[in-house]
Parts: C-alpha cells; sequence; structure tokens
C-alpha cells in the first residue's frame, strides 16, 4: 500500500511560492510537495496566510512569484476545476435556499445528481434539516451545509477551510473519520485548523506562520521535535528553537 | 456554454426569489397600482375630438419602463450578494462558465419580468381601456427586453458597489437619465442638441421610440424591429462587460 501510494506523482507541487497584497507580502518563498491520497493539516495562528495559501491552490489568488502546480497542471488551469473542491473559511452558501437545493445546485455544476447531493448532506449529518433554509440554521449546521457542497463534487483534491470550526465534539470526530475514509479511497485533503489537537489526525503537516513555512512533519516527528505530547507545546518550542536559531 | 449549469442557475435564482413572497407580490402588484395613479390622474382631461388620451401614452411607457426599473434593482442587490457572500467566488472555483452564470440570471428574471408585463398590459388593457394600435404581445415583448437590459445592467453595476446601500445608489446615476431622455417628457426632437445626442446613445429612447411604433402601427414596422435590434446589441456588450468583472483570480 504504502509503496503504491509512493509511486503516484504529487497532488500539489508548491515551489517558491510569493504572495503580496497590496504592498504587504503575505506568503515568502513557500515550497513544499504534498503526495497524493493523504491528509494534509495546514496549521498556523490565525494570519499566518493560510487562507491565502488554500486560494493559491485553488487557483483563485493572483500569485507574485513562484509556482503552484496541482494535479500536474498550473493552479488554476480550467480542467482542474472539475478535480479541486474548496470550502471558504466563512461559509459560502445561499441562505435563501434549502440545504437541499444549496447541495444540488453545486452539485449541478459538476454533473452530480440528486442521489449524489443526498450522501452529500448524509455525510455532514444534516439529514433530518434538508428541507431547512440555510439561514434558519445554526453556526456550525451552516459551515456543514458549505462542506456538503464541496463534497458533493466528488473532487480529487478536497480543500477545507477550517471546516471543524464551531462544531460539536462528536461530530467532529464524525467528519475526521470520514476525512480519513475518503483519504483512504484516493482523495488528497488540505484541510487548515487552528487547533492543535486537530493536527493529531493528518498524515503529515504543514506548519505557517507570518507567511513563512516553518515546517512540514509529521504529527510523530512534531512531537519528536518538541518533545512533548502536545502538539501545541511542541509547535510552540518549534517557534522558540527557530526564533532562538536566528537570533544567534 | 453548458446548458444543464444554465438551467441549474436559472432555477437557483427563481427559488430564491421564491423564498421571497413579499418581493414577488411586489414585483406584481405594484405597477398595477401605478398604472392605476396614472390613469386617475388624467382621468378628467379635456381633449379635442379623436385626439388620443395621455393615458395611451404615458401608460403605455410605463409597462416597458417598470420591468427595467424593478429587474435593474433586484438584479444589482442579488448579483451583489453573490459578489459578498463568497458563493460568486466559490462558483468560480467551479466549472460553470461566466455565461452559463449571466445567462442564467437574465433568464430568471427575464421570465420573472415577462409575467410582471403580462399582468400590468392585461391591466391596462383591461381594466384602463389602453387604446392603442399594435398588438398587446408586442408590448409585452418590448417589456421583456427591456427587463433583459436591465438585468444586464444591473450585473454591469453590482461589480462596481460594495454594499447594498451603493447599489441602490447606482438608480440615480442609471435608471433616472435614461427616463428623462427618453422621449417621455419631451419629445426628442424638442430637446437641445446636447440632450438629443444623449439621448441618442441611451437605450432605453430605443425601447420608447419601439412602443410609439407599435401605439402608431396595427402591424409590427421595420423601425419597431431595429429598434430591437439596437437594443439586443446594447444588452450583449454589455452581458460582455458585466463578463469582465467577474474574475476567477483576484489578488
Amino acid at each position: 500500500m504504502t509503496a503504491q501510494r509512493a509511486a503516484e506523482p504529487d497532488a500539489v507541487e508548491v515551489s517558491g511560492l510569493m504572495i503580496n497584497r497590496g504592498r504587504h507580502r503575505v506568503l515568502t518563498d513557500l515550497s513544499f510537495t504534498l503526495p497524493s491520497g493523504r491528509i494534509t493539516g495546514l496549521l498556523g495562528p490565525s494570519g499566518s496566510g493560510k487562507t491565502t495559501l488554500m486560494r493559491a491552490i485553488v487557483g483563485a489568488q493572483r500569485i507574485g512569484g513562484g509556482s503552484v502546480v496541482v494535479l500536474g497542471r498550473a493552479a488554476g488551469h480550467p480542467s482542474l476545476r472539475r478535480r479541486v473542491g474548496y470550502m471558504t473559511q466563512d461559509p459560502s452558501v445561499y441562505p435563501d435556499l434549502t440545504v437541499e437545493a444549496n447541495v444540488r445546485y453545486f452539485g449541478a455544476m459538476a454533473g452530480a445528481g440528486r442521489r449524489d447531493a443526498q450522501a452529500a448532506v448524509d455525510a455532514v449529518g444534516l439529514s433530518d434539516l434538508r428541507r431547512r433554509k440555510a439561514r434558519d440554521l445554526s453556526g456550525g449546521q451552516f459551515s456543514r451545509v458549505s462542506l456538503a457542497c464541496a463534497l458533493v463534487a466528488r473532487p480529487v483534491l478536497l480543500v477545507l477551510d477550517e471546516p471543524t470550526v464551531g462544531l460539536d465534539p462528536v461530530l467532529r470526530v464524525d467528519l475526521w473519520n470520514r476525512f480519513a475514509a475518503l483519504a483512504a479511497e484516493g482523495t488528497t485533503l488540505i484541510i487548515s485548523s487552528h487547533v492543535m489537537e486537530e493536527a493529531g489526525r493528518c498524515d503529515s503537516l504543514l506548519l505557517l506562520r507570518e507567511g513563512r513555512l516553518l515546517a512540514q512533519l509529521t504529527p510523530q516527528e512534531l512531537r519528536r521535535r518538541g518533545a512533548t505530547d502536545d502538539l501545541e507545546l511542541a509547535f510552540l518550542r518549534l517557534i522558540q528553537a527557530q526564533n532562538a536559531g536566528v537570533a544567534s | 456554454m453548458n446548458p444543464a449549469m444554465l438551467v441549474a442557475t436559472c432555477g437557483r435564482v427563481l427559488r430564491q426569489l421564491r423564498s421571497d413572497p413579499r418581493s414577488i407580490a411586489l414585483i406584481l402588484v405594484v405597477p398595477a397600482l401605478l398604472l392605476a395613479v396614472v390613469y386617475f390622474l388624467y382621468e378628467n382631461e379635456t381633449l379635442p375630438p379623436g385626439a388620443p388620451r395621455t393615458f395611451d401614452r404615458v401608460g403605455l411607457m410605463m409597462l416597458a419602463i417598470f420591468p427595467f426599473v424593478v429587474m435593474f434593482l433586484v438584479t444589482s442587490i442579488t448579483m451583489l450578494r453573490e459578489r459578498t457572500s463568497g458563493t460568486l467566488e466559490r462558483l468560480l472555483t467551479t466549472p460553470i462558465h461566466k455565461a452559463d452564470l449571466l445567462f442564467g440570471y437574465a433568464l430568471a428574471f427575464s421570465l420573472m419580468a415577462a409575467l410582471q408585463a403580462c399582468v400590468a398590459t392585461a391591466i391596462a388593457y383591461w381594466t384602463f381601456d389602453l387604446a392603442i394600435e399594435g398588438s398587446p404581445g408586442l408590448v409585452v415583448m418590448v417589456a421583456v427586453v427591456n427587463a433583459v437590459l436591465g438585468v444586464a445592467l444591473g450585473l454591469l453595476c453590482s461589480a462596481f458597489a460594495r454594499t447594498e446601500f451603493q447599489a441602490v445608489q447606482f438608480m440615480p446615476v442609471v435608471v433616472v437619465p435614461q427616463i428623462l431622455l427618453c422621449g417621455l417628457f419631451v419629445a426628442r426632437d424638442d430637446m437641445n442638441e446636447i440632450l438629443e445626442a444623449v439621448s441618442g446613445v441611451l437605450p432605453l429612447t430605443y425601447s420608447v421610440d419601439a412602443l410609439f411604433e407599435i401605439a402608431g402601427n396595427s402591424e409590427p414596422t421595420a423601425q419597431l424591429w431595429s429598434d430591437i435590434a439596437v437594443i439586443g446589441a446594447v444588452i450583449v456588450a454589455v452581458l460582455l462587460l458585466a463578463s469582465l468583472t467577474l474574475r476567477r483570480r483576484t489578488s
């Protein structure tokens, strides 16, 4: 299984990526590759550039330098629109439509039918609420509608910006199990979070801070390098070690 | 272009409208009420024998101007919401073609406009005895073309507004000058040269001219079709401009 995976081309190759917003530099010289069929956690504090990086990968962000190659094509290539799914951080669904109507509309963009829409609604645990208007839902339910709209297209690469914020712990575990199942089927997932405990569910981590890539490693490596099981603390120690290195 | 995505978009926009029955009621009822106001306003006018009533002229024009104004407003607000809520950015990461999105909008709102025009025209004819030479079907057609013009301009203007408040402020800029200069208040021949020239490049002028053609002739004239062609060309040009404001990649 591992050998087979290793033979697959990388899902995402980023090299020398620079992104500016106005005069402000948001991302500085990012280079990394992400293997197919894995869950990559994108972690870092608010304002570290996670969302900008995700937008660059889905091709919605104008880049200032370097390259982003997704599934063998330049990010944003028209052929990728069928293969890449994106869930934005602020749930982007139509509040005046029902859950079902939202998912079916985004499904229609991918040629998915009623049954696929149903499956996506079930997957995020909103079956009982599928005829409710999105605006009548709670914040967590609302963002799950947005997630279902990304799942319904069955993309090869799924880019999820903070999909589990504000969710009930039971549901959060459910969703992470679903992500693992998708990865086992060969889907590549990039999931951002600022909750370090979720990092443990990822196959590998990209640690971002102030627009720079601090490290790319597995959760095990992070624990080892931070000499603690607490991922939050390990991240902190990594930052401190880096700062000490710069200072000396 | 992909017809399935266009139809899905049209259906989605109509579903959104349906969830707002008050707006639908306003769209359908308000034109009829305003027609009634115009009718009673001119009720007691004294006419020389054989002269047409003012209502036949003004009422007819209102039939075409309502859909233009209403659809401009409805579209610019709906599209602005789409831009600010992130659904537009999300849609543009999917395979949907910009034309599917724009024409989906145009189709949905022109269906609504056709309904509005049918109600208003029926009331003008049956309740207020609107008397013109041409057929009511042609009046409805001009009303729908005007609605599509309103949709196209609304889609374009939504790109230049950041808030719904700003979007509404585009109405005095885009809509009111066209109503003033379209030939309804003062015939174009009686305007000064500058205003007449400006009037000549505003699309609503051609709608009003088309309506005069319908009012004065029992059969559609060549002038009518050429007016419609001019408005059609403006619609296509405005939609093309609007599609340039839909960017898949932003900074």
